[in-house]
């Protein structure tokens, strides 16, 4: 079972940017994302949302994945800024987990 | 075996660090492009290549390196190559390009440069001083490292009295126009892309294309910076058919170059996939605006009837 940690975002990024939590789960983006990966970008931002620290270092390789390529933003309802949020969390997987 | 792409990251990151790029180029391959053009040494507004026109071959040559080693025991050599890469340059040794390869990619330099020149648009360039901008590094998220490095290149425009920028490709125009503002207080700099200046004077194609072209948007010029109508403009106003597609413009389709030196497999895959959405109508060139999908989506349609040019093949 994993453990909800709704605080983990707070540590996550201040960046006013970062906005996963205005997701509203519709699917459009994974829907149309090119790397046809089940996780990105969708579940990705819920694990952060959600404080999932295991599942984000289960997946830790596929936040790389992400092409920064927009066109989840360009079509996504309520402005989640996607690419944005994947970045960030690369930022925090380098700094956390890779040691870099 | 998937790559150690902590390894990688670190490597590219030290890079850029220690270095000032990614893959540190020499002096000559960086500025052998401008050789007898003439170009002033400076100026208030400069030609900003970024390195990514020139950096490209050695990237390919180094994604070619990483694909060979994706599925291999041997890329746990990778953390070792870091290791040594700390103290010398060994990033330099697995990023030989041909030199036919870094010709083509010099030409295309030279025809934006050219083209600048006979439109009548004033320019220098900073030669041998200007530096690669930091996009891929950005891109992965090593943000200390990034930060550091967009100072610098701030520090050296200010220095040499910059105050406007023109630009080669799309990922540069996004670090110097969108990027750096975030993270530079009272940065200030004009930045636009050549095709955005060209859009505004009068040109003339010395190579006008015998057949019809589909364009493939850039992600970043399509969606982040806007740069949408001025290559189309900048060939029909010369008389190039170009044929309609649905996934381009605002839903145009990435070229899989982003993720080539992490995931290469996955990323050719992309490529593929694109080719063959330009290739829908049967069009037989693809018209290309950046470097990197230059590379990537030629080597998508190798051993096929279709070709993929740099707009400024056209020049
Ligand atoms: S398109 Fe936007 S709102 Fe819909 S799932 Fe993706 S991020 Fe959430
Ligand atoms: S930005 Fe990333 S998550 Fe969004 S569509 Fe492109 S590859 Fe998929």
């Amino acid at each position: 079972m994993s453990k909800l940690n709704p605080d983990f975002i707070l540590e996550f990024s201040t960046d006013e940017e970062f906005n996963p939590n205005a997701c509203i789960n519709c699917g459009t983006c994974s829907g149309l994302c090119p790397i046809g990966l089940d996780a990105l970008p969708r579940k990705l931002s819920r694990y952060i949302v959600l404080g999932l620290e295991d599942k984000i270092l289960e997946e830790k390789e596929s936040y790389f994945q992400c092409l920064l390529c927009k066109l989840c933003v360009e079509n996504c309802p309520t402005q989640v800024n996607i690419s944005s949020n994947v970045r960030t969390a690369r930022n925090y997987i380098n700094r956390k987990i890779y040691k870099i | 075996m998937s790559l150690p792409i902590n390894h990688i990251i670190g490597l590219l990151s030290d890079n850029l660090k220690l270095r000032k790029s990614v893959l540190p180029l020499s002096k000559n391959s960086i500025t052998g492009w401008a050789k007898g053009l003439n170009i002033p040494k400076n100026g208030n507004t400069v030609l900003y290549t970024g390195h990514m026109y020139q950096l490209m071959p050695s990237i390919a040559f180094l994604g070619k390196i990483i694909g060979m080693l994706e599925n291999s025991a041997l890329n746990k050599t990778l953390g070792l190559g870091r290791f040594f890469n700390k103290i010398i340059n060994v990033s330099m040794f697995i990023t030989w390009p041909s030199r036919k390869m870094r010709n083509l990619y010099d030409k295309r330099l030279r025809n934006i440069a050219e083209m600048l020149t006979r439109s009548g648009v004033e320019y220098g360039y900073l030669y041998g001083k200007e530096m690669y901008t930091g996009a891929l590094i950005y891109d992965m998220g090593v943000d200390d490292v990034f930060i550091k490095h967009a100072h610098r290149v701030y520090q050296l425009l200010k220095d040499n009295g910059v105050t406007s920028v023109i630009t080669v490709d799309p990922h540069t125009t996004e670090m110097l126009r969108d990027i750096y503002p975030k993270f530079i207080k009272d940065y200030k700099l004009e930045v636009k892309s050549y095709l955005e200046v060209l859009n505004e004077v009068d040109i003339k194609l010395n190579n006008i294309p015998d057949k019809d072209v589909v364009m493939h948007d850039s992600c970043i010029y399509a969606r982040g910076l806007d740069v949408l109508n001025q290559p189309v403009k900048i060939l029909e106003k010369a008389g190039v058919n170009i044929l309609d597609l649905n996934d381009s413009k605002k839903l145009t389709q990435c070229c899989g170059g982003p993720i080539e030196s992490l995931f290469p497999a996955k990323s050719v895959e992309i490529a593929k996939k694109r080719v063959d959405q330009l290739n829908k109508n049967g069009c037989k060139e693809i018209v290309s605006m950046c470097p990197i999908c230059l590379f990537n989506l030629q080597h998508a349609a190798e051993n096929t009837e279709i070709q993929v040019k740099d707009i400024s093949e056209y020049f």
